[in-house]
């Protein structure tokens, strides 16, 4: 018996020794067979730190400093290590309410336990200063660091754009962003994001388990370093804009002016606009929802969004048509009966007959009636259709009916209709220059954007042709212009049936019955056109388009101030005070520029 | 030989060996779990590896009165040892200090003591005396209750503290009274009862009590000889069907809520590796990332970063595992394995019963901490907080532990004299 129970000691060290092996086959397989732990420790420790770059800086055309980054701050936290704290006093030292604080901790939970989330975003670095003092206090919370745009300036709010964070499906598109990565999202600032961006760098760091950073990882050798975004410079004169908005304070509408030689936007203008800085920080959520309510739109760009009937600045379009299909001549009379002439009424009160020239100057109705019929009737042309297309084609190439594609986002393209939406609206062979009178003089399904008027101002100016207008001159530094926006146009008018239009739109200021002659001004010639735009919304559109000066043009604009009435009451003095104050740099009609920045059109108390 | 020239003679060194071996790779692991940068020194006494130093030298120190004592008075006074270490577990419940939910600790000044370690070693010598009585009629029913309430009696009162993995300890002394002649059909039933507890929980309830019917139905038509036992095999499926049922109810109602979920995740009906789960997993990454021969002193990432929660104390395996690999773990597994083994053939050289009863007393308790501690850290047993004998961190442990090795050292250095 007792033989046998000493027996029992191998059993018993059996029993040792095979949990030994079994803990030995366990190890070999965690340790030697299964690799996967080894990526998972990684995993624990290694954290790609992202490193952001400088978004570019933007200049204007004369170098001055119009967008900049400056430093900002994201409050991250890791709900995980939120310990016990004075929420009350931290909600103070943030300045959000306990209610903010509950929910945002909530959202940043759900995401992650572990992971951090941004608690609160863009802190100015003056918050920071105050915030940072304090943050020791709450563990689980620190800072990451990010940046503003900042605007010197309060101008070109709607050119330059703002950025925002990406959402999904722009992650999507581009793999390069990750959730609460900047992205331009609008203007500029959308167009030429890839170039202002740069590129994204990492750090791999070495966190410990409190995600506390413990140094770099093997010494940085797997860290990229992060590429500043280039600089952009505008085709915008920074003292223009900021002029031209301030002329336009208080009234609806826009202003675009254009150097015709390059295509080169010198002021890009909407009104009512605001101040950039509005939509920069953590203000921009209310803002942005107070700026869209706005019953005036200020968000809307109505250089590029605005659809408005050319009205009589549409005249010089059909009079160069007309000459260049050989139906209308410099000489070529027609009468006017003044308010009783058919099928459309003159608004003016001029000698009657009266010739090409003085029509524009005096921008009688029923002459371009006229010069309308004989364009769609042209035998040469063999019947109404193939006249409407060829005008349309004429129309199109001046710039008319499509968007220019250059570096404009959400341009539109206004309208040119077509025949075949005639032939719809009045069946086929149902239709003829008097069904579609309108077009005589810029009314009726024609609709172009403030920045196509400019554009055919350009075409007048350098007679027959024009550059794709844009917004940046240069990426990187000045000197290296964007070559794709040097490519001339030219437009199916020939160049010698413009004198006749520039003189005509000359003495729209020196002509003694010219409907802009008070607005002109001592020593430029100044080419002009008034439009009075009737309009289904209410008031006429006072419209203007100019450019000066004659001899050696180098500005072109157009002017819409909405609702206001003749084109000779507000848009011309604009027009031609923006004119002097691009080429003189001085204004010397104070009465006239006192007059406009007094003008309120808005709030009509 | 019976002189006794110096308190060193005949002290088995291997033993004594295997436990510095055991000492040092602690204190050494201790410093590589809490090392940090600015307190390098392994003397510096605020860090736990500092802390450790004062608990190895008071240890040797204890060791010295082990061996300068009289190997007769370990026989004579273990009763009234036992007697007054179960006041010391009573009377924690009255003074003690409860730190995480478990009244366990004594708090002397700045350093706190756990009776429940002292429990160890008085139990194993009550155990010993009880059974190594010269009239003890073994097979008598009342001998085994007395000798199971030896061992349950601190148990229980451990278990009420509550400290389950320290309460748990106490099992491995069954392998001692297995030695001593206790059934061993008795032990096959209790793993056969614990197999089909995991069973019950991990299968569907109806479908183990079905395979349970098909069994019996075999047997019943395969073994012809025991047709006429048909009632045997009736009530023994019946007991089986009985006690998956009360399995069900027992977990559901008995266990605590995070026990239940550490057995949930061991079994991987649960996986929470943010919440129960998330030691061992872990752990699992800090010695799986470890490799076959480690990431190196002080390197291990796991262990550097503080990932592993207790890392000094109940998972400090993890650090051999990450810092020295495959080696390092097989290396402190096979110093066990010797050191268990050596204890078992020294209790079987003994003369006296009481040495020998002492010895596999001894060994059964350093394997079950060995087996629960380094189970759980590779994730083969759930999370019982017991510690890893003489490599954790703690001075109630490593003094528990080395009275309850030495003790038995100093027996056997005297086995040739008659106790």
């Amino acid at each position: 018996m007792n033989r046998n129970l000493s027996d029992r000691k191998y059993i018993i060290i059996a029993i040792f020794i095979v949990v030994g092996i079994i803990f030995l086959f366990r190890l070999f397989y965690l340790q030697i067979l299964d690799q996967s732990y080894i990526l998972s420790a990684e995993n624990n420790v290694l954290h790609k730190k992202t490193i952001y770059p400088n978004r570019g800086l933007i200049y204007d055309r004369n170098g001055e400093l119009l967008v900049y980054d400056e430093a900002a701050y994201d409050l991250m936290v890791i709900p995980r290590q939120v310990k016990k704290i004075d929420t009350a006093e931290f909600c103070q030292l943030l300045n959000i309410t306990d209610s903010v604080f509950t929910a945002r901790m909530k959202k940043a939970k759900k995401y992650s336990r572990y992971k951090p989330s941004t608690f609160l975003k863009q802190i100015t670095k003056e918050e920071y200063g105050f915030i940072e003092e304090k943050l020791f206090k709450y563990p689980g919370f620190y800072v990451q660091s990010r940046s503003l745009r900042m605007y010197p300036y309060p101008i070109a709010a709607h050119l330059l754009g703002y950025i925002g964070e990406v959402n999904n499906s722009e992650i999507n598109k581009d793999p390069y962003y990750k959730m609460g990565d900047y992205i331009g999202k609008s203007g500029i600032e959308k167009f030429y994001e890839k170039q202002l961006r740069g590129v994204k760098g990492s750090d791999i760091v070495m966190v410990d388990v409190h995600n506390r950073e413990q140094g770099s990882y093997r010494g940085g050798r797997f860290d990229t370093p992060s590429e500043p975004g280039e600089n952009l410079y505008l085709s915008i004169d920074a003292d223009l804009q900021t002029y031209g908005e301030q002329l336009m304070v208080n009234k609806i509408g826009s202003i675009v002016a254009i150097d015709p030689k390059t295509g080169e936007i010198l002021a890009f203008i909407t009104s009512p606009t605001y101040d950039p800085n509005l939509l920069v920080g953590r203000v921009r959520g209310k803002n942005f929802s107070k700026l869209n309510n706005d019953s005036l739109k200020p968000l809307l760009n109505r250089a590029i969004m605005g659809n408005y009937p050319p009205g009589s600045t549409f005249k010089m379009v059909n009079a160069l048509v007309g000459l260049q299909e050989g139906v209308l001549g410099r000489h070529t009379s027609y009468s006017c009966n003044g308010p009783a002439t058919r099928p459309i009424r003159c608004t003016h009160n001029h000698i009657s007959p009266l010739e090409l020239m003085e029509a524009i100057e005096q921008s009688c109705n029923p002459y371009f009636w006229n010069v309308f019929r004989s364009i769609i009737n042209n035998p040469r042309h063999n019947g109404t259709v193939n006249a409407f297309n060829s005008w349309r084609d004429h129309l199109i190439s001046i710039g008319f009916g499509n968007k220019f594609n250059t570096d404009i986002p959400f341009e539109l393209g206004g309208n040119i209709p077509t025949s075949d939406y005639y032939d719809r609206i009045y069946t086929i062979d149902h239709w003829n220059a008097l069904t579609i009178r309108s077009l005589a003089i810029g009314q009726g399904e024609i609709l172009v954007t403030p920045l196509q008027l400019a554009n055919l101002v350009v075409v007048i100016a350098n007679k027959g042709f024009y550059y794709p207008p844009h917004l940046v001159k240069a990426i990187g530094n000045e000197n290296n212009v964007i070559e794709e926006f040097n490519t001339k146009k030219n437009t199916t008018i020939e160049e010698r049936h413009f004198d006749v239009v520039q003189e005509a739109m000359l003495d729209v200021f020196e002509g003694a019955h010219g409907t802009a002659r008070w607005a002109k001004l001592e020593g430029v010639k100044i080419c002009g056109k008034t439009g009075t735009v009737q309009n289904p919304h209410g008031d006429d559109h006072s419209m203007f388009i100019a450019f000066a000066p004659f001899e050696d043009p180098k500005i072109a604009m157009s002017v819409i101030v909405e609702n206001s009435g003749y084109g000779s009451t507000w848009a011309a003095p604009i027009a031609s005070l923006m004119i002097e104050e691009f080429l003189n740099d001085t204004i010397s009609r104070k009465y006239i520029e006192e007059r406009i920045l007094n003008g309120n059109l808005i709030s009509k108390d | 030989m019976r002189t006794r020239a110096s308190i060193f003679q005949n002290l088995d060194w291997i033993t004594v060996l295997l436990y510095l071996l055991l000492v040092l790779a602690g204190w050494v692991s201790i410093y590589a779990a809490v090392y940090n940068e600015e307190n390098r020194s392994i003397l510096d006494m605020s860090q736990n590896y500092g802390k450790q130093l004062i608990w190895i030298i008071t240890s040797i120190v204890l060791i010295l009165v082990i061996l300068i004592i009289d190997a007769k008075f370990y026989s004579a006074f273990s009763i009234l040892l036992y007697l007054v270490v179960m006041l010391l577990l009573i009377a924690v419940f009255l003074i003690g200090k409860e730190i995480a939910g478990s009244r366990s600790w004594f708090q002397i000044g700045s350093f706190s003591l756990q009776p429940s370690e002292f429990a160890k070693f008085a139990t194993c010598l009550a155990l010993a005396k009880y059974l190594s009585k010269i009239d003890l009629k073994s097979n008598k029913f009342s001998t085994r209750v007395i000798a199971a309430s030896i061992i349950i009696f601190p148990a229980l009162l451990i278990l009420l503290q509550p400290d389950t993995g320290s309460a748990l300890v106490f099992a491995a002394l069954i392998l001692v009274l297995f030695r001593e002649g206790l059934s061993g059909n008795l032990i096959l039933l209790g793993v056969s009862v614990a197999v089909l507890f995991i069973l019950a929980l991990l299968l569907n309830r109806f479908l183990l009590i079905g395979l349970f019917a098909v069994n019996a139905v075999l047997v019943f038509i395969l073994f012809k000889n025991l047709r006429k036992k048909w009632y045997w095999i009736a009530g023994v499926f019946l007991l089986i069907s009985a006690y998956v049922f009360s399995v069900d109810y027992a977990f559901e109602n008995i266990l605590e809520p995070h026990q239940k979920k550490r057995i949930n995740v061991l079994l991987g009906i649960e996986t929470d590796i943010h919440g129960a789960g998330y030691n061992v997993h872990q752990s699992k990454i800090a010695i799986g990332s470890g490799g076959f021969s480690g990431k190196g002193f002080l390197k291990g990432t796991q262990t550097k970063f503080d990932f592993v929660p207790e890392q000094s104390t109940d998972f400090i395996f993890c650090t051999v595992g990450e810092e020295w690999g495959f080696l390092g773990s097989f290396f402190i597994i096979i110093i066990f394995l010797s050191l268990l083994t050596r204890i078992i053939l020294l209790a079987e050289r003994q003369r006296s019963k009481f040495s020998r009863l002492y010895g596999y007393g001894v060994a059964t308790i350093l394997f079950f901490h060995f087996v629960v501690n380094i189970g759980m850290t590779i994730g083969l047993f759930p999370v019982i907080g017991i510690p890893l004998p003489f490599i954790s961190y703690g001075g109630s442990s490593l003094w528990g532990f080395t009275v309850l090795l030495f003790i038995f050292i100093k027996l056997d250095s005297v086995r040739l004299e008659l106790l």
